[in-house]
């Protein structure tokens, strides 16, 4: 499915927290509230996806795709219009502060926080998709839907709960991002160069190549950082990108 | 064909005439923008309404046609005319390197890879100093206008010029086997290939002429703002209503485009005078969501619904 409107779900996973986390909630906690409200929209949008576009069959590939770019497009410029262009963060006790270890290395907590929940989140996807009856019709319905139909299982209803879950985690996603650092409503032009990186250089499907793929782009984009500076730090993404597509669009680990 | 020819001259002799009848400057301003994307949106439709392949990045086309003339302006201080043929000639080579990657990549993956391109050619020039970097830079334009008594009103002319080329090029294009040949490999590119069309060829082309076409309507955008810098030049706003133009006007016929882009971008510039900036992008965003879900053939398919054709 071309879902181009992911990374902006996830900006609005970022706003929503903080609007949330206004009230004195913990971004962390206020993330985890949002995800049901996600969910539910994610569940919408795929109905209404399905509606218009799949069940009247009518030319899915390039208004399929117009579609969610538009949507994409009108989730920026409404946050953009609804809090301007002025970066926003949040607040909490883990955020400003770092544990000391050896010496002058100092570890920021809101890193760690942030790393443990992604790879909870992460594992915890991986085990879903690959230990549940939903989980594996999720996969079984990526390769062929006629078959799954023939299974038993409505590819749908799967779908539906795929899109659900995946916007979903975009509003925990969103609560990291802006516990990690301040956040713009722009930044989903990056994210969408950074989600595909991963997703492509791990290979469609992967979990287990998604981690290894995502350290592989953050170690990438880090030694950019460092070295040319930051000006050459969004190519980072889009680079690795390209490459993987005209070389290998399989992936590190994709069959 | 003769038809269509004259039927153009026309349309660049009233145009041409417009100086005689209106003299507010900010016409000209407003109507070059309008042209502008008449000719972004044309070119978008090639590959994208023909071919079936979306292209994100138009941005980057417009882009680096803005800066190659940009860039030999400074250098050479060459004419208009030249800067928009070099402009041209790199936005259609970069045309041809997108094609390349339609042997592998077809759907959202070209679509993404095209948004990919977008970065890393902004990124490029926003550490290339010679043409400003993030800062920009001003350039200072011709003191006196060929033709006209003012250069706006020449490059309005100019715009026109190449919005005329363009949806000639267009019209050609799809009259000619080579249009139902890029139809052939929308509807099914494995049928196509292997009914004999020369499915490579024929994308490259298209790729590369929709490429040129958005970098001369690039070319001269510094000598209309007198300045240029990366972060506008390659606005998503350029991707988006390329796109959105075509769509809303109707993608099967040179002219949906043309009616696109001419009402979509006469709307913005009202919206922006009269409201905001920023609503005016919202409205192209509403508007594109809107027509792909209730009418997928855009106004042409609303237009031939309503009134069918009496045989």
């Amino acid at each position: 499915m071309p879902y181009v409107a992911h990374p902006s779900f996830l900006v609005l996973g970022a706003y929503a927290t903080y609007v949330v986390a206004g009230y004195g909630v913990d971004p962390l906690l206020a993330g985890l509230m949002l995800t049901p409200v996600f969910f539910v929209l994610g569940l919408g949008i795929y109905q209404f996806y399905y509606l218009t576009f799949e069940q009247r069959g009518s030319d899915q590939g390039l208004r399929g795709i117009a579609f969610f770019f538009g949507i994409a497009f009108i989730v920026q410029v409404a946050l953009i219009l609804v809090f301007g262009v002025d970066q926003r963060l949040v607040d909490a006790e883990y955020i400003g502060t770092s544990f000391e270890t050896f010496g002058d290395m100092r570890v920021p907590k809101r890193m760690v926080v942030a790393f443990g929940v992604a790879l909870a989140l992460t594992a915890g996807l991986a085990l879903y998709l690959s230990r549940t009856f939903t989980g594996r019709a999720i996969k079984a319905v990526a390769q062929d839907e006629g078959a799954l139909r023939l299974m038993g299982a409505d590819p749908v209803r799967i779908k539906r709960w795929a899109f659900g879950i995946a916007t979903a985690t975009c509003a925990l996603a969103g609560a990291l991002l802006i516990i990690v650092g301040p956040v713009d409503p722009n930044l989903d032009r990056l994210y969408i160069g950074r989600t595909f990186c991963v997703v492509v250089l791990a290979g469609l499907g992967s979990m287990s190549g998604t981690l290894v793929a995502g350290l592989i782009l953050g170690i990438a984009e880090s030694v950019v950082l460092t070295t040319a500076g930051t000006a050459w730090a969004p190519a980072v993404a889009f680079g690795i990108l390209l490459v993987v597509l005209g070389v290998r669009p399989a992936g590190l680990f994709g069959r | 064909m003769k038809r269509f020819l004259i039927g153009a001259l026309v349309v660049l002799a009233l145009f041409a005439a417009t100086p005689l009848v209106v003299h507010n400057e900010y016409y000209y301003f407003a109507a070059y923008v309008v042209l502008q994307f008449v000719v972004l949106a044309t070119a978008w439709n090639i590959l994208g309404g023909y071919a079936g392949y979306v292209n994100f990045g138009s941005g980057a086309f417009f882009a680096v046609g803005a800066y190659i003339a940009v860039a030999l302006y400074k250098a050479y201080a060459l004419p208009l005319g030249l800067q928009i043929l070099a402009g041209a000639t790199a936005s259609g080579l970069l045309g041809f390197g997108v094609g390349l990657l339609t042997l592998r990549l077809r759907g959202i993956f070209f679509s993404i890879a095209t948004i990919a391109v977008a970065i890393v050619l902004e990124t490029v020039v926003v550490n290339w100093t010679y043409v400003g970097g993030a800062k920009g830079l001003p350039t200072l334009r011709p003191a006196q206008a060929p033709f006209f008594e003012s250069y706006t009103v020449w490059l309005f002319f100019v715009m026109a010029v190449l919005a005329v080329v363009a949806v000639s090029a267009a019209r050609y294009v799809e009259t000619s086997w080579i249009g139902r040949g890029l139809r052939a490999i929308r509807d099914n590119e494995g049928a196509a290939e292997c009914s004999g069309v020369p499915t490579l060829k024929l994308k490259l082309g298209a790729a590369t002429l929709s490429g040129a076409l958005m970098g001369a309507a690039g070319a001269p955008y510094a000598q209309y703002l007198s300045f240029i810098e990366p972060t506008s030049t390659f606005s998503l706003n350029y991707a988006v209503n390329a796109l959105a133009m075509p769509i809303i006007g109707g993608m099967a016929h040179w002219s949906g485009p043309v009616i696109g882009a001419l009402l979509l971008g006469t709307v913005q510039q009202v919206v922006t005078v009269t409201i905001s900036s920023e609503v005016n992008v919202l409205v192209v965003g509403v508007l594109l969501v809107v027509f792909v879900v209730a009418a997928p053939e855009g106004i042409l398919g609303l237009f031939r619904r309503f009134f069918p054709r009496k045989r």
